[in-house]
């Protein structure tokens, strides 16, 4: 079994969640920037933050044999306060060309209010500027129709971003055709209390096919399975599933929507 | 696959979701004061099961979502509680 994590936010995470990632045939592993669980006090805890991303993080994961690699932003739940988030997408570009950033993410909405979409606007400008890649967050739960709605007319509307160089991740049920009717890609996120399980995430591509799709744990620091996506490759098994086609979800989609960045070697 | 395989490899784990859901509503009943909105959401969103289509997840998902279009003027927190209520959105 081999699988790439395209989606883990392994700074809350400790070494034996790597190993055991590994050990299950982790790849490659993707950390998008995030909120921490409480507000950072000001810029320089993101520049501190970017800096973990793109220098101490990759070689924590490189002890473990795996290439790391990350999205930079400020999270939606941060997106509030716009005179800080204007700060920080203002240090953002200077991130940009260290060797394992692969694009602006997890930017989106939190709670559907017009600051955090006037920020994700600014963020959609700044990958636009700079040829960014985007991978984008879904609010939680009631705030998720609604959230993925905003978001997709906000990235529809700019005509600099091609839609197969996005991915809406935290798709459910009600959320994923919406979003690949767009030709944007999909992610979903392997979650014991919300989001999908693993049947659910296996009945979402057995419904609307395994183009353009991944799967991830988004393991953090609250309730998640680092290894939720090798877990749900012996789902696919079960189903009936063969290993080629499972391969091709876990490792060849996200090796292929990463792959458009050219510094995501795997 | 079959919808005896299918049963084959969900059913228990269904039945004991299912039996979950019940003592969930009856550890509810029992509880003391007045349920907030969303015991209401969670009876209307429970309707869905019983539909006909393949489509149920999908609809329990949409009963508990919020249908309004427009962004809200100021957060009312960070955090989602799983169930949607007009008057907060509204604010």
């Amino acid at each position: 079994m081999r699988y790439i994590e395209p989606h883990g936010h392994m700074v809350s995470r400790t070494t034996d969640d790597y190993q055991a990632m590994v050990t299950a045939g982790c790849a490659a592993v993707c950390e998008p920037a995030f909120w921490a669980g409480f507000d950072r006090s000001g810029v320089q805890g993101f520049y501190d933050y970017f800096c973990q991303l793109t220098d101490y993080e990759p070689k924590r994961a490189a002890k473990f044999g795996l290439p790391h690699y990350c999205w930079l932003c400020i999270n939606p739940k941060e997106s509030e306060d716009m005179k800080l988030a204007d700060e920080v997408l203002s240090i953002i570009p200077e991130f940009l060309a260290r060797p394992n950033v692969l694009g602006i993410g997890e930017i989106g909405l939190n709670k559907n209010t017009r600051n955090e979409l006037k920020i994700l606007e600014r963020h959609v400008d700044l990958a636009a500027k700079h040829g960014q890649m985007i991978l984008v967050h879904t609010p939680h739960l009631e705030d998720k129709l609604k959230g993925t709605r905003l978001i997709l007319d906000v990235i529809k509307g700019d005509q600099r971003i091609a839609p197969e160089r996005v991915i809406i991740d935290h798709v459910e049920e009600h959320t994923a055709k919406m979003v690949l009717d767009t030709g944007m890609w999909a992610g979903m996120t392997l979650y014991p209390e919300s989001k999908c399980t693993p049947a659910r995430a296996i009945d979402i591509l057995e419904n609307y096919g395994s183009e353009r799709i991944w799967m991830n744990s988004a393991c953090d620091w609250g309730i998640s399975v680092p290894l939720a996506v090798p877990r749900t490759i012996l789902e696919m098994r079960k189903r009936g599933w063969s290993a080629e086609r499972a391969d091709a979800v876990a490792f060849g989609n996200p090796r292929q929507f990463m792959s458009q960045n050219p510094r995501f070697q795997i | 696959m079959t919808r005896n395989e299918l049963l084959d490899l969900y059913f228990m784990d269904a039945r004991a979701k299912l039996i979950d859901l019940a003592a969930f509503l009856d550890r509810v009943d029992r509880g003391t004061g007045e349920a907030d909105f969303r015991l209401a959401a969670f009876r209307e969103a429970l309707k869905n099961l019983g539909g006909l289509q393949p489509t149920r997840a999908r609809d329990v998902l949409l009963s508990l979502s919020d249908p309004t279009a427009e962004p809200i003027e100021k957060s009312p927190g960070k955090g989602a509680v799983g169930a949607w209520r007009k008057v907060e959105s509204e604010c």
